[in-house]
Formats: C-alpha cells, structure tokens, sequence
C-alpha cells in the first residue's frame, strides 16, 4: 500500500487526513514535506527520536561508533533501545547516557543544559536516595525472576527502610 | 461523584467564558513528575506497575486536592468510558489504550485532573476556560505542593524534574492554550501562523493533541523548552510574547473577511446555522465544522443567537462517547448520526 503523495508525486504518502471543507469530506494523501508547506504538524512533540537520529548518524562516522551500545547499569536500557523508543528506563540514565545525550538535551531546549526552575523542598537529601532506591528495586526484580525469594524478602526490607 | 455526573453537562472550564473567548477556548497546564527510586514506566515490571498505581490513587486522594475527587481505575473502566473521557480531555488518548495498570483522579469541576501511569508516574493538568495561565499555574504549584508533602519526586540538581522522555525534563511543565482560529483558515494564513510558531519554539497539534486533525478549526499551541526557564518565565513568554500575536492575527482576519467579503462569510454563516436547524443525519465532522461556522458568527455579532455556552456545549456533547451516554444508548455509527442531528436540532430550538 504505498501511494505517492498527491502533490508532488515524487516521496510516499505518509501522511494521511479527512478535512471537511464546506460540510464535504476531503481525504489528503501527502508526503511529509508536503504536509508541513500546508501547515500540517505531524509530530506531536520535539521529534526527539529525529534528534538522536541525527546525533547517533553523526557520531557514527564520528570518534564514538559505540555510544549506541551505552548501558545504564541500573534498569540495563541501552542508549540504542533509548533512540528507538525516545524513553528512559530510570533516573540513572540521565548520568548513565550524560555524555551523548546532553548535546540532544540542548538541542531540544533552546540550548539549556541547567535547570532553573522550582525545586522540591526535600531535594538536598533525595538524591543519594533515590539512587539507592533504584539500585535496590533493580536487585529485586531480577530476585523475583530468578525465585531467589530469601533475597527477595531481604530486599524488600531494606526498600521499605530506606523508602520512608 | 460518580463518572455519571459528568455527562450531561459541559466541564467548568468549558461552560464559562474565559479572557478573550471569542479565540481562545481554553488554557492547560500540565506537569510531568515522577516518584524517586522507582524505574520509569518502560521498565517497571506489570507488579510494580499495580504497586505504583495504588499507591498514587491512595496519596491523591489522601491530600484533599479539591472538594471532590473522583478517581477513575482505567484498566477497569468500559470502552465508551475511557473514549468519553478522552472527549472530555480528561486523559489522553495514550492513557485510554493498553492494558497496564492506570487510572485518572478528576476534582470535581473538572479543571484538575491527575493521569497515573501515562508517559510519566504521574501527569498533573489544570484546566481554565479562556486565557487563564495566571490562574492556572496558581493551582497547578498548590497541587505539586500538596502532592510533593506525601510523595518523593525524581529530581536532579541539573536537570530538574526526571521524566521518561527528555523533552519533558527541568520544570516537567508544558503550556497549551486551545486557540478556535476559523478566520486564519478561511484566509489561508494558517500556514504562516504554523510557520511563526515553530520559530518561536511552540508547536500547534489538532484538537486532541497527538494524531492531528484540526476538526472544528480548534488548534493547541504549547511550549516545547521545559528546561532553562523558570515555571513562570515560560509562562510569560508564552502569555505575553507569543499568543497575543496569534490572537490579533485570528482578529484581524476576522476584520478583513468582514470589510472584503462580508456576503461570502453571512452567506456560510447562515447556512451553517440552516443545516444544523434542519439536518436528519449528521456526522461528528460536519457537526464540528458547522458548529465552528457559527461559534465565528456568534462572536463576530453577525448571529444573535445561540447562546455560545450552548454551542461550545454541543461540540462536546456530540462527540460519539457523549452522544451515547447522554442518550443512554449504544448505537452504531449511522444510528448516531441520526441521533446527533435530532439532538443537535432540540439543542438549539428547532423541530
């Protein structure tokens, strides 16, 4: 089912509409190109999955070809996984990725790389914490599926603990 | 309060006219958080996922946000429920799909509404009918507050607020204001106005967000930078720099179609208003751009009536899930179409 778009004939029709112009119905088959001429926003975000695909294209020919196999050490999300499906897995991909994902940041927002904005009241104490939590939450799912459930209870313990 | 009680009237923020209605329906504030120490939700395990959400629906409704509170088990709910509150732009359409563990808390006027297990733990949206941003981001701190005193928030002394996707990181807080721009359209200057946007860093999304359809002439535009700003730098720039422009290009438009081509603009007007007094059969599309038609002509004066909380009323209530529950029936797509137009002819006083 591959239609050329109905504008300029040349790239695949990608991007398909029903307006209703005086009350009839009117369906749009267009390229991507084509539907933004016409004002036609088809991301609904910052294409971040774009930006990263632009970056790991960069960086491929690029000193670092193995910034895709990065890999966060608390939820195991790689960097490529990350690209595919613009979502982290935890907190700690934030310093896990930092190097190759803060020019994306930047990029995204306006060139910032430093929050300004509110901060929670009980920040100062939280970070270390929310670290541990992470690590200790990462440990008990693999207890659970390996059914090492002395572990698992251990664990479970030592979150409620820490998680007050 | 039962889900019930929703449907037969219009949320607050829809039934009152805000600051400058005759373009801008609606403000909506919304913040992404998530609790700290746990993963985020791609990587939770179907476990944590139902740990995660009853221990947000027991805090939410433990820290009295409002009056009332109604929370809503998602993973339970009925298919004509989830769409009726994806119509109502009480969840998104993300949040009605799949299968995990979720659920939305809504206060009782509908102006907050609190999805659990989106994209990110918890998404916090406050409603206003109008340009109400000042309003808005007043409830919306008292509500981070009110949360933050029995919930640990994922925060970073660099990157602020951690959220799943890091177009959302830093004040975790996205600004959007639901412009009706019928005028730009008819001119054929919407594209500049797209155009104007994405420089000014906004971008612009058909009603229901994601999956763009600009029914009914409706557009949302919002702020894409969530990090380097402060909460209320973003959200003057936007109500100061940035929507005003749209606003007066949507009201010279108007201007210009009624000093150039007055007949052509009452000639559409009219008969908008002639099809929907006299339609049999009508679909939610044609409902939409006729509705639109006439909420242009209402607001330019050149109708006296209908009363325009009754119109923005029925372009609710004439959505398919609406339909249905406020009739109190299940019907198929042509079956609704007759409905929707004898509804609409009752509606607005004719036979």
């Amino acid at each position: 089912m591959k239609h050329s778009c109905e504008k300029c004939n040349k790239q695949p029709a990608t991007v398909h509409l029903t307006e209703i112009i005086d009350g009839k119905k009117i369906e749009k088959h267009l390229c991507e190109d084509c539907a933004s001429t016409e004002g036609i926003t088809i991301k609904a975000d910052v294409p971040i999955s774009q930006l990263l695909e632009d970056f790991v294209l960069q960086s491929s020919s690029g000193p670092e070809p193995e910034s895709a196999q990065i890999k966060c050490d608390v939820c195991g999300i790689t960097f490529d996984e990350f690209r595919q499906k613009a979502l982290l897995g935890c907190a700690n991909d934030y310093q896990a990725f930092e190097r190759v994902m803060l020019p994306v940041i930047q990029r995204a927002q306006e060139g910032a790389a430093q929050h300004v904005g509110k901060v929670p009241h009980r920040a100062e104490s939280s970070q270390k914490k929310q670290m541990a939590l992470l690590r200790l939450r990462a440990e008990l799912k693999s207890a659970i599926t390996s059914e090492n459930y002395e572990r698992a209870a251990a664990l479970r313990d030592q979150i409620k603990e820490v998680d007050v | 309060m039962r889900l019930g009680d929703l449907t037969q009237r219009a949320g607050e923020w829809l039934r009152v006219g805000g600051p400058m209605h005759d373009v801008v329906i609606s403000s909506r504030l919304r913040l992404a958080r998530n609790l700290a120490g746990m993963p985020f939700l791609t990587k939770c395990s179907p476990e944590q996922l139902r740990e995660l959400e009853a221990r947000l629906r027991n805090e939410i409704l433990a820290a009295s946000l409002a009056r009332e509170v109604l929370y809503i088990d998602i993973a339970a709910a009925g298919e004509l429920d989830r769409q009726l509150l994806v119509e109502r732009h009480l969840i998104s359409r993300q949040l009605s799909q799949g299968t995990h563990a979720r659920g939305v808390a809504i206060s009782g006027s509908e102006t907050v509404a609190i999805m659990v297990n989106e994209e990110d733990h918890l998404r916090v949206q406050v409603l206003r009918s109008g340009m109400g941003l000042d309003e808005a981001i007043e409830e919306t701190n008292r509500i981070d507050d009110l949360l933050e005193e029995r919930l640990n928030f994922s925060f970073h002394s660099r990157y602020g607020y951690l959220t799943a996707c890091p177009t959302n990181v830093g004040t975790g807080l996205r600004v959007s204001v639901m412009l009706h721009l019928p005028a730009l359209k008819m001119t054929g200057e919407i594209e500049k106005v797209f155009r104007a946007a994405r420089d000014m860093h906004l971008a612009v999304r058909g009603l229901y967000g994601e999956g763009t359809e600009a029914t009914g002439d409706f557009y949302q535009v919002s702020n894409q930078t969530t990090l380097g700003k402060t909460e209320s730098q973003i959200i003057e720039e936007f109500r100061n720099l940035m929507v005003p422009h749209i606003i007066d290009y949507e009201r010279q438009a108007r201007k210009s179609l009624l000093s150039k081509r007055r007949p052509a603009l009452e000639d559409k007007i009219m008969r908008a208003l002639a099809i929907l007094n006299g339609a049999r059969v009508m679909t939610s599309e044609e409902a939409m751009y006729l509705l639109s038609l006439v909420r242009l002509g209402v607001n330019m004066g050149l109708l006296d009536g209908p009363d325009i909380k009754r119109i923005n009323e029925l372009f609710l209530l004439t959505q398919p899930a609406h339909l249905q529950r406020v009739l109190n029936r299940e019907m198929n797509p042509q079956e609704r179409s007759e409905a929707r137009a004898t509804y609409i002819r009752q509606a607005l006083g004719a036979n």
